[in-house]
């Protein structure tokens, strides 16, 4: 019973330095001007095996055709200008040190009902031609999402491939209303933003597998940490911090 | 890029148990060989055992696959255990929480026991 199968995969066998080491909990380094650091800081990272809802595997892909470019070209420039390559209304907060393996990142993003969604990813992998988030507890998914380019007989090629489950049932309702048409928009218009940086056009490919359809019911717990809720208590909370803030300065003065 | 040979082989260790081996790359485009190495656990099988000694090289690609293979031994009511990991790549599973669905072994024996316990 022996199966071989000739694959084509990068050459890249001392790969130590390409992933993270575990750390249990995230810690935030430098918190940028203007992030929010909430729903990061003491979290531990979330796969697909501890979230709540269907596993999907989706794959974002743009050609990149009629450009003089390799794929560890892209790959440099995808890590350098990551957070301009996303719509508006969501900040990628990288640090100095850039995309490497081990760091952690806030992410402040727009959601339903106006609230910013605080919440972060670490860089779990990276090398010359692909680099891999994984999410903070609290994110809406649950999962590994891959950036890569590669060669083939036409071309080089960008992708996104995301591996998630919603985190837990609230993100589990919402999907199908809206976090599924979000993160279409989201990475479609990642790569389309990635290809206008290289003077490139085209069309987005996307494909969408359903890998369980089933639900982690022991996993539903997870909603006590969910970040849109949390976010948007902190939000709202603002103004009570605000007259707080006011009354011990007062005292203090 | 340079081309590489993800190589699986399935023996059967009792009614209840195989043992897939793992030689070269896991990365996505290992999907057909370690899901062929998977088709031949059938029915009655109970304990799936990655034996990785001969693994040389996985990337997020491979832990994506790992996690296929996890949902539809589960489907089967199938344990999935792993033996044979370096170091790096026990810290791997650690990273990506692989490990608290995937019970991790030093040896095959120890593996097929914990997998019969």
């Amino acid at each position: 019973m022996t199966s071989k199968t000739p694959v084509e995969t990068p050459k890249v066998r001392d790969d130590a330095a390409n992933w993270a080491v575990p750390a249990g909990r995230l810690r935030v380094g430098e918190v940028p001007p203007g992030a929010v650091n909430l729903n990061v800081t003491g979290r531990r990272l979330v796969g697909p095996v501890q979230g709540f809802g269907q596993l999907w595997q989706k794959t974002y892909r743009m050609r990149l055709d009629g450009i003089a470019i390799t794929p560890p070209d892209v790959i440099r420039e995808w890590k350098a200008n990551y957070g301009a390559f996303w719509p508006k209304g969501n900040h990628f907060y990288a640090p100095q040190a850039g995309i490497q393996p081990g760091v952690v990142v806030l992410i402040n993003g727009e959601s339903l009902g106006g609230v910013e969604v605080s919440t972060g990813i670490e860089v779990i992998y990276a090398d010359d031609e692909s680099f891999t988030f994984m999410n903070a507890e609290g994110h809406p998914a649950a999962g590994i999402v891959t950036f890569s380019a590669a060669r083939d007989e036409h071309g080089v090629s960008a992708q996104v491939q995301v591996l998630i489950r919603a985190d837990d049932p609230f993100y589990d309702v919402m999907l199908p209303i809206y976090g599924h048409r979000f993160e279409d928009q989201m990475w479609t218009k990642t790569l389309v933003a990635l290809a206008a940086h290289f003077g490139a056009h085209g069309d987005v490919t996307v494909e969408r597998i359903c890998v369980d359809r089933r639900r982690n019911w022991s996993q539903a717990k997870n909603i006590w940490r969910n970040a849109a809720i949390r976010s948007g208590f902190y939000m709202f909370g603002a103004p009570i911090r605000w007259v707080r803030r006011a009354l011990k300065e007062g005292r203090e003065a | 890029m340079t081309t590489a040979t993800t190589t699986t082989t399935a023996d059967r260790i009792d009614e209840w148990t195989i043992v897939i081996r793992v030689r070269g790359d896991v990365t996505a485009a290992s999907e057909q060989p370690l899901m062929a190495a998977y088709g031949q656990a059938g029915d009655k099988t109970r304990a799936i055992v990655l034996d990785f000694t001969g693994l040389d090289y996985m990337n997020s690609g491979g832990i994506g696959l790992l996690v296929t293979l996890l949902v539809r031994a589960n489907r089967q009511k199938q344990k999935l255990l792993a033996c044979g990991l370096n170091e790096h790549y026990k810290q791997i599973f650690e990273l990506t929480r692989l490990d608290e669905a995937i019970g991790i072994h030093d040896t095959e024996a120890a593996a097929v026991a914990a997998a019969k316990a």
